[in-house]
Order: C-alpha cells, then structure tokens, then sequence
C-alpha cells in the first residue's frame, strides 16, 4: 500500500503521471484550502477592527511620544537614517 | 518527454521559467524596501507586513481560481463562452496542477504568471500606504492579482485573446496588461481613500512627504530593476518551433516568441530594456532637474513605457520612446496631483499606469501595420486598436473595480484608518505586541544598569 499509487520506482516514467498523496480527494483538498483562505481573512479582519477600535482611545500621549521618539532615535540602518531627525 | 530533443526542449523550458520566477522575486523584495523607505517610520511594520502578506493571499488564489480565468476567458463574456477544454486542465483539482511527471511546465508557468500577479498587488500597496485598513487592502491585493489583471491576460496577453484576434493589441513586455491596470487600479482606490494627513495644505497646495530614507529607496528600485529582467524573460517563450506554433510562419527555424508566439530574441529586449531604461533614466534627470526620487522612478517609468512593443523596436526607438513616456508622466502626476488633491504616495499611478498607457499608444503608432499574432485572420497592430486597448487595462479593467470596490468599503467604514490611529502611527496600533516588548526590555535594561 502507499499513498501515491506506487511502491516502488522499477517504473518507465513515461508511463506515469501524478505522484502526490491520495489522489481522487483533490476536490476535497480544494475545498479546505479554500476553507483556510476564507478563513484566514476573517479571523485578521475581526482582529484588525478590535486593534484599531482600541488604538483609536488608549489616548495615552507620553507613551505615544515615547514610541515616536524612539522611531527618531533608533535605527541607523545603511547609516542614513538619521537624514530626517528633528533638531 | 519521447526524444533526446524534445527532452531537452521541456527541461530547458522548465528551468527558464524557473530562473524568471527566482529573478521576480526580487521585485517583491524591491517594493517592499521601497514602500518601507518612503512610508514614515511610525508605518513601517505595518507597511512592510501589508506588502509581504500580498504573497500568500494572490499566491494561493492564484492557485484556486486566477489561473484558470487565464485559460477559460480569451473570449469570454464577448466573443463566445468559457473555453472549458483549456480550463478544466488549470482547475485547482486538476491532476496537473500538482506533482506530475507528464507535465513539466505547467507548474513553472503559473508561477511566472503569479509573481506576475504579486507585482500588480504590489504596485496598488505602494500608492495607499500609511493610512489603508490591511484588511481592505488585501482584498484589493486578490482582486487585481487574482481576477482582475488575469482577465486582462486572457484577453490582451494570450496567443488566442479577443483583444489580440479582433483589435491587434499588442503588448509584449506588458505596459498594460499590468502596469496601465495596477495604476488604473490605485487611482480608483486613492480617489476614494483621500491624502493622508498634512499632504494638502489648507490652501490645497500639496506637502512634499519626503522618503525617511533614500538609500532603502535607491536599492529597493534597483532590485525592482534586477527583477525586471526576470520579468522580461518571463514574457517569452524560450524556444519553439514553427510547427508547434502551428501558424503561418513557414521552415523549420527555431525561435524564441512573445507571448503571442510570434517571433523576437532574447538578444532584442536585451538591447531595448536597457535603452529603454536609459532614456527614462535621462529625460526624468532633466524633467524633474536632477530629483533622485523621480530620476530612479523614471528609469523604470521609461522601461514600462517602452514595453509594450520591446519586441520589436530598434533599441534608440526603445530609448527615444522611453525618454518621451517619462516627460509625459511627470508632468501628468503633478497636474493630477495639483488638480485633483490625490496621494499617490509612491508616484504609482504615474510610473505604472500613466506609463503603461502612453507605452500602449506610442506603439499604435510606430508599429503600425505590424502583424500582432502569427495566426491568420489577426488584426494587425493599430493606433486605434492600442487606444482601445489602453482604456480597457487602465480604466475598464483598472480604474472602475478600484473605485468600485473602495466605494463599498468606504460605505462599511473597513477602507481607512481612524485619524487618531493615523497620527499615533499603525505600528502601535497593529502590531502594538511589537512596541510593548521593545518598551519592556528598554525598561528591563534600565532597570538593570540601574542596579549596577
């Protein structure tokens, strides 16, 4: 038995056509994948409108300008980042 | 694979396209870097997580339906039904859509057509960053790379399309079927987004938002560049033979084709890229006096233009055309910029969509008369024919589904972001688990040395 319809390779290749696992349930796969996509926009769109919900009052000035301030301050990558600082 | 030769031919095939794809990839990486570089640097998680996410979501769609719009639509809904024979082989659950020793190619190809798909999402992320929903983009981002520019393939950009049959549109290295479409596309989208905040002043004048850093600007638009080449490749077939071709080429001589299956060399674009992207290159230096921003954009802006008939042009018509797309858009951009109060934040619309417009018209005119396909009864390639062309990529197909879907979005409230969001930055906002570890072991830190 194996899932890919062979056991072994004393095969001519022009003889053989698809070699993935349990072939005949591609339907079946297709309709889990898209189950997944589907899926996966509305578990990030759920948790993307709470993020924005909430970011939108925590109304916290000093501990924005901190994170602001650090933007400023912090990275040098390729040694231009600092074009931008603020006097 | 039966025969030395056509044993050789396949695997060849296979890896050509292989290498095109690895090449691609590198426009993805170039956007993202260039995005990151002109977004501000509270938006810059955000920006890079909304372009790299593109990848999977047009990646995996692509897969479930946008391949198989290419092999169904050439003629559909106009000019006959679905083209069931060619589509059924591309379905999801087709057998050779999937490890298959009977088919080579098919996996190589829909993954040359797919990065395809990713720079046409991506060029829409450009123009919209710093204050887009993720979640609304990547809904754009599967639109216009798994429906929309797919359905502009199967009608301008395929040997059997309607577009090619009826109109002689011809567009080898693609000015429309993606660059005219992606920025037809982020017009409709910023038209209904708005500026982001301080872009106008009160008055109406528009801000300059300079990049917060040019060098991750400057390599990002060389290994959009670098990928460009992968994208050319890509837009060919390496090697057929006229009998395979089945057309009205007569002999025996082998050839590398466009997309059409008629007749160019790699040699050819080889010589017009390059020309092409000097002229941008040098005409954007003197329109915009030496702006690096626009120099480098224009170096791009005058290969889009030039593409849609780099298969055929002598490469000083490549650079001359190039040169004259670019003075064309820049001038274009800060009109529309000024007139109708748009942020196009990356100058996307203009570099892709004006470009590959003009690009599309242009060869109308200087290869007039050319034979668009190899196939008999093909309209032959026209100013008239281009035209229309041009206004089914960038506004048909382009600009009207951006608009449209953004209107609803906008209607639900899931389009933009709140204002105190924008102005606090989307990196708190959406990836706050990010800035609170960073805030925690600054203060960890602090608090050790302070012991000390």
């Amino acid at each position: 038995m194996s899932t890919i319809g062979y056991e072994s390779w004393a095969v001519d290749l022009a003889e053989v056509g698809a070699i993935y696992p349990f072939q005949g349930w591609e339907m079946t796969m297709t309709v889990i994948g898209v189950i997944f996509w589907i899926g996966w926009h509305r578990i990030q769109f759920k948790r993307e409108s709470e993020h924005l919900e909430k970011a939108k009052m925590l109304g916290d000035t000093d501990k924005i300008t901190a994170i602001v301030e650090r933007y400023w301050r912090g990275l040098t990558w390729l040694g231009a980042a600092d074009y931008l600082l603020p006097p | 694979m039966d025969g030395n030769l056509n044993a050789l031919t396949t695997v060849f095939t296979e890896f050509y396209y292989w290498v095109t794809v690895v090449f691609m990839f590198l426009i993805h990486v170039g956007f993202c870097m260039y995005e990151v570089g002109a977004s501000r640097r509270r938006n810059h998680m955000h920006t890079l997580m909304k372009n790299i996410m593109i990848i999977p979501l047009v990646t995996v769609t692509f897969f479930f339906f946008g391949w198989w719009i290419y092999w169904a639509f050439p003629d559909f809904p106009f000019f006959g039904g679905l083209n069931h024979e060619m589509g059924d082989a591309n379905l999801p659950w087709s057998e050779t859509m999937a490890t298959n020793l009977s088919d080579r190619i098919t996996g190589v190809f829909w993954a040359a057509f797919l990065l395809f798909s990713w720079t046409a999402a991506s060029i829409v992320s450009g123009s919209v960053i710093e204050r887009i929903r993720s979640s609304a983009l990547w809904v754009h981002a599967v639109l216009i790379g798994s429906v929309f520019w797919i359905i502009d393939a199967a009608w301008g950009w395929h040997y059997a399309g309607w577009m090619v049959k009826y109109l002689g549109y011809h567009d080898a290295y693609a000015s429309g079927v993606i660059h005219a479409i992606a920025g037809g596309y982020a017009l409709g989208v910023i038209m209904v987004l708005g500026p982001r905040l301080g872009k106008f002043a009160p008055d109406g004048t528009p801000r300059d938002i300079p990049p917060h850093n040019p060098w991750l600007l400057t390599i990002g638009i060389f290994l959009i560049y670098t990928g460009f080449w992968g994208f050319y490749a890509a837009c060919n077939v390496p090697v057929i033979s006229p009998e395979v071709i089945g057309g009205e080429i007569t002999g025996t001589t082998w050839t590398a084709t466009n997309i059409y299956l008629a007749p160019t060399s790699l040699s050819a674009i080889t010589f017009n890229f390059l020309m092409s992207l000097s002229g941008g290159l040098m005409a954007a230096y003197v329109v915009s006096k030496g702006d690096a921003f626009w120099t480098f954009s224009g170096g791009l802006a005058g290969i889009i233009t030039a593409s849609a008939g780099n298969d055929l042009y002598h490469p000083i018509q490549a650079m001359l055309v190039g040169a004259v797309g670019v003075v064309i858009v820049y001038k274009l951009h800060y009109w529309v910029e000024k007139r109708f109060k748009l942020d196009d934040a990356v100058g996307a619309v203009a570099v892709h969509g004006y470009s590959g417009v003009i690009g599309l018209i242009i060869a109308g005119f200087v290869l007039w008369g050319a034979p668009s396909s190899p196939f008999e009864g093909y309209a032959t390639v026209s100013p008239l024919g281009q035209t229309a062309g041009a206004v089914i990529m960038f506004f048909v197909l382009g600009f009207l589904p951006g608009w449209g879907v953004s209107k609803i979005q906008a209607a639900m409230g899931v389009l933009r972001i709140p204002e105190e969001v924008e102005l606090q930055g989307l990196d708190y906002a959406e990836h706050h688990a990010y800035e609170d570890a960073k805030a925690d072991i600054i203060a960890a830190d602090k608090a050790y040395l302070a012991q000390k």
